[in-house]
């Protein structure tokens, strides 16, 4: 045997010299991700006896190859194992890349830095993946309320907005699986067309900078991902269940995904959720039901260096909006504020009639990218949106079952993304978009259009670089430039054409003139340019300081330039000015943090100069034989909000933790000087938890939230005339809702079933001293109390 | 790959252009609901020349107040009086009197005198329930006042109901004119 071995070797070694055998591969091996060197990598030539292992900077080196095909074994510990055929022929050099993060992403859970930053010097806000499944039976913005910073914008409580340091709607970009949503998100009472189910981790940026999204986050954006999946043979998923009290009714959400080593997956997900009238402590909410349906659908192919991904979503919500909401003019809304309950109070039901919204959108999307070795990550994507609006009033005669608003908006966007590393310390970051928009509304609804048809082109060019200085300093800065046409025909009352002195203005765009309304043509074009400026600096243990300075420019939407006309369900006549131009932002934010495992802590004070802020507030009154109605106008001022947000969290002992927040803004129109309308008052959120992984990740919390009186606010009171009593009365539309208190109370705990398959059980109780109370912001306020105390038992099995 | 992102830029681009076209101006929308005109029509019982109590506004929820013309009630005499409400932005006017006949159990109208006038007002005509319409009614002239005198049209009011205070609902109308009694 031994003689045997001896002769091959021997034979070898002739055949080898015949050769020329004294070659050398050397090499490296780096991380296809980063392109952090590996180190302690082993690397085998197959069926030789040579193995080397990659030293501290991540080289290898063989000597004594011939001029030959190898197959060489690269594997790490944390790797898988590749294969790799190298011709060698004089001394070779070779890179090898490993997926260096298979073990991790094996986990089905992922946190922290497996979703990457979107910013580098404006600290983010998220929501992992845990506490998002606490709100699966509520909303987007019920779940980011819950950040500091950040408030919600309601209409009852169905209705959701977010808002971010004191600004809504237009001013927040929702960017959900890679998408900008167009939602109508112009609407203060038009809530998030996402299902909180679909979504893993969610990112609130305070603030302009991350300009890759968008350039007119005048107050910030929001980053909604789906988990990642895996590349390993795989099938799992996870159905969860909430059963609440308050609106007796349920939520049911299931989603299964299957993943295979050659890098197809496909994700399918479904919600259902329904909820009849919601109820105050001591009343029902009439017709405050809810009934949401979606599903979302997602197939791709990941090779870790190009990839492509196919995604649909449809979202289905038929919300119902308080009964008693739904008012004639000034006399009615005197009424409903004197009156200490809502004018309309049945007894519980599931139906919803008018007044309610019944809102579907479709999302669209493919994307694909491809990573090259000297060059960066590419990525390309289309998508697509369709958002149906149906707003149903209480109507007469044969249009009684017809919606009054019927708008289809249709977004078509091209987004093009390039992500170069440049150095080892500068990454670039750039990219073009062109969007097109066409809106239609519905003439059939027989209601003059609120919004008119339009159609929209968008082309948008980014940049954004961050450079690394050293171990402390990083350096940020980007631009972006947004070119926007609007094409629109919109009927112009000639009562308000003639009054606001259009005629005089604009005569060149009309189209046609009716018997009394008047058919124009507005093109309007927009200019905006945004940047960003910033640095983060870490210093002393555990210690950073992030400052940014982010210019923003937000071309006036559909709503602001040509609302004209009474919006049923706010019972008030809406006014906009096509005049407008673009409002540019100022905002500087700083961050300092402190964290480590048992202390953190953050402050951050932040100031945002608006030019040409465009601002919606009651102006006066407008006679009709219909009754007297408040008319609420656009108009621009220059504004500026002061704001400070502080997180803290500290963990007083074992599984022990507290949690504060504490959140303030103060918005003030600098023209007028008097304060904004609408600003969130402070708020100050304080939390018990225990956690005991060792017990069944029993996790216990209690909460208490303060919410403080709104003080400043502008006093926009109007005064009606009661023929009655042939006197002035005057209608107190401004004055804030008093402070309250709020105790929640929250508990979850896992068990398990078997090695694969994870149970989990959850109880809360929300509101639970059942506290009657109005939010200033719930647009309802003036007409009913907010909920009352709500039980949620919630149910999730992983498997 | 490739295929796939020609595709969807020759699909973008096509749409672009699918959307350029000028000629698709939307139609103009009518609204029928609209209540422009308000009319009371007061025949007094002995024969003499009826009056006209009117609140038109011809551009509906638009910035223009409504045109109120008045007139003056003759002390002691019994009026017959009627409702008509018009939508006068359509050629020819909607008789919207009709559809609130038509929904008697959603309607109701109240009149209401404010300041000194002294009159009496009673509802002369019911819904199919056999409770108040009111789009009928009957108007007696008391002593030499003035004051005001108000119609209210309620939409879904609580029925039966002892006047605007219980009566819940929707305003439709409220028109207020400023009347004598002579």
């Amino acid at each position: 045997m031994r003689n045997y071995a001896l002769l091959v070797l021997l034979i070898s070694s002739i055949t080898t010299m015949s050769q020329n055998c004294d070659h050398s591969l050397s090499g490296i091996v780096t991380d296809i991700h980063d392109g952090q060197l590996l180190i302690g990598v082993t690397v085998i030539i197959a069926n030789s006896e040579q193995a080397v292992q990659t030293g501290v900077d991540g080289t290898f080196s063989f000597s004594n190859l011939c001029n030959d095909t190898y197959y060489i074994q690269v594997s790490h510990p944390y790797c898988l194992t590749k294969g790799f055929t190298v011709r060698v022929s004089g001394d070779t050099t070779k890179a090898f890349k490993l997926e260096h993060h298979i073990e991790e992403l094996n986990r089905i859970t992922i946190e922290g830095k497996a979703y990457s930053d979107k910013t580098k010097t404006i600290l983010e806000s998220t929501i992992n993946k845990d506490e998002l499944e606490r709100f699966s039976s509520g909303s987007l913005g019920d779940a980011l309320k819950n950040l500091s910073g950040v408030s919600s914008l309601s209409t009852g409580n169905t209705v959701v907005k977010p808002m971010i340091n004191g600004l809504h709607s237009s001013r927040v970009v929702i960017i959900n699986n890679g998408v900008r949503m167009e939602d109508q998100e112009w609407g203060a009472e038009h809530a998030p067309n996402i299902d909180i189910n679909t979504v893993s981790n969610l990112t609130v940026i305070k603030g302009a900078g991350a300009l890759q999204f968008s350039g007119d986050a005048v107050g910030g954006v929001i980053i909604a991902e789906a988990s990642k999946v895996p590349v390993k043979d795989s099938l799992y998923g996870k159905t969860l269940m909430t059963a609440a009290s308050n609106g007796r009714g349920l939520s049911l959400s299931s989603q299964l995904t299957k993943s295979y080593q050659n890098g197809w997956y496909s994700t399918l997900q479904g919600t259902l959720k329904q909820f009849g009238d919601f109820e105050t402590p001591d009343y029902v909410l009439s017709n405050t039901g809810i009934f949401e349906r979606n599903a979302s659908l997602k197939v791709g192919f990941n090779r870790f260096d190009y990839g492509i991904e196919a995604y649909y979503s449809i979202f289905k919500n038929e919300i119902g909006i308080l009964a008693a909401s739904h008012l004639g003019g000034a006399q009615d809304q005197i009424r409903a504020l004197e009156s200490p309950i809502p004018l309309i109070i049945n007894d519980f039901s599931y139906t919803t009639d008018a007044p309610k919204q019944d809102v579907t959108h479709h999302l669209a999307t493919i994307k694909g990218f491809k990573k090259f070795d000297d060059f960066g990550k590419l990525s390309l994507q289309y998508d697509f949106q369709r958002n149906n609006r149906l707003e149903y009033d209480i109507r007469r005669g044969d249009d009684k079952n017809k919606a009054s608003s019927d708008l289809q908006l249709d977004t078509h966007t091209v987004l093009l993304d390039l992500d170069a590393p440049l150095t080892d310390k500068i990454v670039l970051k750039t990219g073009l978009m062109a969007k097109y928009q066409k809106n239609v509304a519905n003439p059939d609804t027989g209601v003059r259009r609120l919004i008119p048809d339009f159609q929209m082109y968008d082309l948008g060019m980014y940049f954004v670089m961050d450079y690394q200085l050293n171990d402390q300093w990083l350096l940020e800065a980007g631009g972006r430039f947004d070119y926007s046409f609007m094409d629109v025909f919109k009927f112009y009352r000639t009562s308000f054409w003639e009054l606001r002195n259009y005629d005089q203005l604009f005569p060149e765009i009309v189209l046609e003139e009716l018997e009394n309304q008047i058919l124009t043509n507005p093109e309007l074009s927009f200019n905006n340019g945004s940047g960003t400026l910033g640095a983060s600096y870490a210093f002393g243990k555990n210690s950073k300081l992030f400052f940014n300075y982010s210019i923003a420019s937000r071309a006036p939407n559909s709503s602001e330039l040509f609302s004209e006309g009474l919006h049923h369900s706010a019972s008030r006549i809406e006014l906009g000015d096509l005049r407008f131009n673009s409002e540019i932002s100022h905002k500087v934010s700083l961050t300092f943090q402190k964290a480590n495992d048992v202390f953190s802590f953050q402050i951050n004070p932040y100031i945002n100069t608006i030019s040409d802020f465009i601002v919606n507030e009651p102006t006066g009154i407008q006679q009709t034989v219909r009754g007297n109605f408040q008319v609420w106008e656009y108009r621009q001022t220059n504004a500026q909000l002061l704001g400070i947000d502080v997180d803290v969290s500290y963990e007083f002992a074992k599984n022990y933790r507290l949690n504060t927040q504490f959140s303030l803004v103060k918005g003030n129109d600098r023209t007028n000087d008097a304060p904004l309308i609408g600003m969130p008052p402070a708020n100050l959120s304080n939390q018990i938890v225990y956690q005991n992984p060792k017990f069944n990740n029993l996790r216990l919390a209690l909460q208490s939230a303060y919410h403080f009186k709104q003080n400043d606010y502008p006093d926009t009171n109007f005064e009606v005339f009661n023929p009655e009593t042939e006197r002035s009365q005057i209608v107190d539309f401004s004055t804030p809702p008093d402070a309250y208190h709020l105790l929640n109370f929250s508990s979850s705990i896992d068990l398990n079933i078997n090695q694969k398959s994870k149970f989990t059980v959850g109880f809360t109780i929300t509101n639970l001293l059942d506290t009657s109370y109005r939010n200033y912001l719930n647009r309802l306020r003036f007409y009913a109390d907010d909920l009352g105390r709500n039980f949620l038992l919630n149910l999730k099995i992983n498997y | 790959m490739k295929n796939m992102k020609f595709l969807t830029a020759a699909l973008f681009i096509s749409s672009l252009f699918i959307g350029c076209s000028k000629d698709d101006a939307p139609a103009p929308v009518n609204e029928e609901e609209v209540i422009t005109t308000l009319t009371v029509t007061l025949v007094p019982n002995d024969g003499g020349t009826a009056i006209t109590l009117q609140s038109r506004d011809l551009d509906g929820d638009g910035s223009d107040a409504p045109v109120i013309t008045t007139g003056d009630l003759t002390t002691g005499v019994t009026y017959r009086g009627r409702i008509v409400l018009l939508n006068e932005t359509v050629d020819p006017a909607d008789d919207i009197t009709e559809e609130v006949e038509e929904e008697s159990l959603e309607h109701q109208f109240f009149y209401t005198s404010g300041g000194d006038l002294d009159i009496t007002i009673s509802n002369e005509n019911l819904d199919t329930d056999g409770n108040k319409l009111g789009t009928e009614f009957t108007l007696v002239a008391g002593a030499a006042s003035s004051g005001t005198l108000t119609f209210t049209l309620r939409h879904e009011p609580t029925k039966p109901n002892t006047g605007l205070e219980d009566a819940g609902g929707e305003t439709d109308i409220f028109a207020t004119f400023s009347v004598s009694v002579e």
